[in-house]
């Protein structure tokens, strides 16, 4: 109950205020949405569309092709391609969680502890950004190389042999082998992860931390019941944010992986651009672009947040 | 046991930490390489220090053009992405109309597809219509991908301000297109330039989309990706270094003179 020693609440603004009054032309929102709408109709939707009539056309490129309804193409395509449908989605996964395990202290120093350093930190995980992707991913060739000191340093330690019986490394090699892939997808989407997480956890109010101590949580069940909880959305986003792209990912398999690690990203590269078979490659994107929207709806439903944007 | 204490108090730090080295040291690599004399075609071994690359960035046949290129394509995208997603960010915030789910949804969607699906299916597009793959395409193509985004970040901006500048601007009888420009654009400037940035950001670097729409065209991320199957000239690190110091710069630099404005303002 409010008492009259308390401080009045701040002035809401009324729902009168608060939406503005319409102005003229009711027509107006239309005209602003017209041409971005449009552009993405044409160039998002439409394409979309496309694709899926040629997953079901059948024909040459000497002869072109025609829709025939062609749907064994899908179960072609499958059969043949479902190692690397399954390596893409098990690659980007292991990327999630090392991403989530790697972020959230890192979002959390950013947020909690950083004091004034944090603008400083919060530059230097968006700087790498502005350094082509690509030229970075190459950077990785060398910090992996046979006889460079993180491969020497592992094989000292005997780790290699850990991982060469996980089968996620061969011999005394990182690179062209799974964990090279995994790690190039993991330090590719880092910040997809941070940024999001950090967002979230910026938001919750230290005192929450405060109350958890003084009702005898120790840290470690404050972090489990209070700040956890609370930075689920920043989890989810980031979660989305590295797994999807990471599961379209080429770029990583190609650049530090060899052929026992190709994606399905690289499958409908290679059929696109080099193999010429517009069918089969529209339906493992087709396939792609289902299995993800799927993944995500489902995914979004469990964790129930809904509003992502 | 001080140690052990100091330890466990400050492990979420040394992790943290631990994860920042791992994102930038692919950096120190590339800046380090970028001093190298590779003696083959490929510039992943250390062999001697050299000031070589740094003193004649261009002198590899085609990267220079493809830098100025992919600069043009950002540049030109990020104007049609930031007008386009402004005006929809705009209309979303202060409208009401008819179909607003299935807009949001055709905002949010390129957002959470694999690229490869875009770049696949515009392609099939543009084969379709016949089009000739080049610096159009990519263009068009460009602006499709970052719209969305510049859309989220204006939006963010423009749903957090008062509402009540507005009516107060109208109350002092500015016309609606005064009020426009004198109150609401410049509230809106933060969010539109983050966009903006966002978009010049995504543009440049992009690979996937434009791999697939470029035809024979060459983009600096092409130019990469080419030599990473030919040997990789050392002046690759020259550029990859400069542009990492230049956005340092350039946000401590703004970072410095909107602090001095604050303190101004005190």
């Amino acid at each position: 109950m409010a008492t009259l020693t308390e401080a009045p609440p701040p002035l809401a603004p009324t729902a009168a205020e608060k939406k503005p009054p319409r102005k003229r032309g009711r027509w107006t929102p239309y005209w602003l949405l017209l041409p971005g709408l449009l552009w993405l109709l044409v160039f998002f939707a439409l394409p979309m569309i496309y694709q899926a009539s040629t997953s079901v056309q059948t024909g040459s490129l000497e002869e072109g092709y025609k829709v025939t309804w062609h749907f064994a193409t899908y179960w072609d395509a499958l059969s043949e391609y479902w190692p690397q449908f399954l390596r893409s989605v098990l690659y980007a996964a292991s990327a999630t969680v090392l991403c989530l395990v790697l972020g959230y202290p890192l979002a959390y120093l950013i947020a909690f502890r950083a004091g004034r350093w944090r603008n400083l930190i919060m530059i230097l995980v968006i700087a790498p950004f502005f350094t082509s992707f690509l030229i970075r991913t190459l950077a990785w060739k060398t910090i992996l190389a046979d006889s460079g000191p993180v491969v020497g340093v592992l094989n000292t330690l005997h780790v290699l042999d850990v991982t060469s019986w996980l089968g996620w490394t061969a011999g005394d090699r990182v690179l062209a082998t799974p964990l090279a892939v995994v790690c190039g997808l993991t330090y590719n989407f880092l910040p997809f992860m941070v940024l999001p997480l950090y967002t979230s956890l910026e938001r919750i109010d230290g005192r929450l931390h405060e109350a958890a101590g003084d009702l005898y949580a120790r840290p470690i069940t404050t972090f489990r019941k209070v700040t956890f909880p609370l930075s689920m959305p920043g989890v989810v986003s980031g979660t989305l944010l590295t797994f999807i792209p990471a599961a379209g990912d080429y770029v990583n398999a190609e650049l530090l992986g060899s052929t026992d690690t190709r994606m399905i990203g690289n499958v409908i590269q290679t059929q696109f651009l080099r193999v010429l078979d517009y069918p089969t490659a529209a339906a493992l994107s087709f396939i792609l672009m289902a299995a993800i929207l799927f993944m995500v709806t489902f995914y979004i439903r469990r964790s129930g947040t809904e509003d992502l944007v | 046991m001080p140690f052990v204490n100091w330890f466990r108090r400050n492990l979420v730090v040394i992790a943290g930490l631990l994860t920042l080295g791992y994102l930038l040291l692919p950096n120190v690599v590339v800046t380090v390489f970028s001093f190298n004399k590779p003696k083959g075609r490929f510039n992943y071994q250390w062999q001697q220090f050299s000031t070589e690359a740094w003193k004649d960035p261009c002198g590899v046949a085609g990267m220079c053009g493809s830098l100025s290129l992919s600069l043009q394509i950002a540049f030109w995208a990020t104007l049609g992405a930031t007008v386009l997603g402004t005006m929809i960010a705009f209309a979303l915030v202060r409208y009401r109309f008819r179909a607003r789910g299935a807009v949001n949804s055709l905002i949010f969607l390129p957002m959470a597809m694999p690229e490869v699906v875009m770049a696949a299916s515009l392609l099939t597009l543009f084969l379709n219509l016949g089009a000739q793959l080049g610096f159009w395409t990519v263009l068009i193509a460009h602006i499709m991908f970052c719209l969305s985004f510049v859309v989220t970040a204006v939006k963010a901006r423009v749903m957090s301000m008062d509402p009540r500048l507005e009516q107060a601007a109208q109350d002092l009888y500015a016309g609606p297109a005064q009020t426009f420009l004198r109150v609401t654009l410049p509230i809106a400037a933060p969010g539109i330039a983050a966009g903006a940035l966002l978009a010049f950001a995504l543009s440049f670097d992009d690979f996937i989309i434009t791999n697939f729409n470029a035809g024979s065209t060459v983009t600096f991320p092409m130019f990469v990706w080419g030599s990473a199957q030919r040997g990789t000239p050392v002046q690759i690190n020259v550029i990859g270094t400069a542009m990492f110091l230049v956005a340092v710069l350039f946000v401590l630099t703004s970072m410095v003179i909107s602090n001095r404005r604050n303190r101004q303002k005190a």
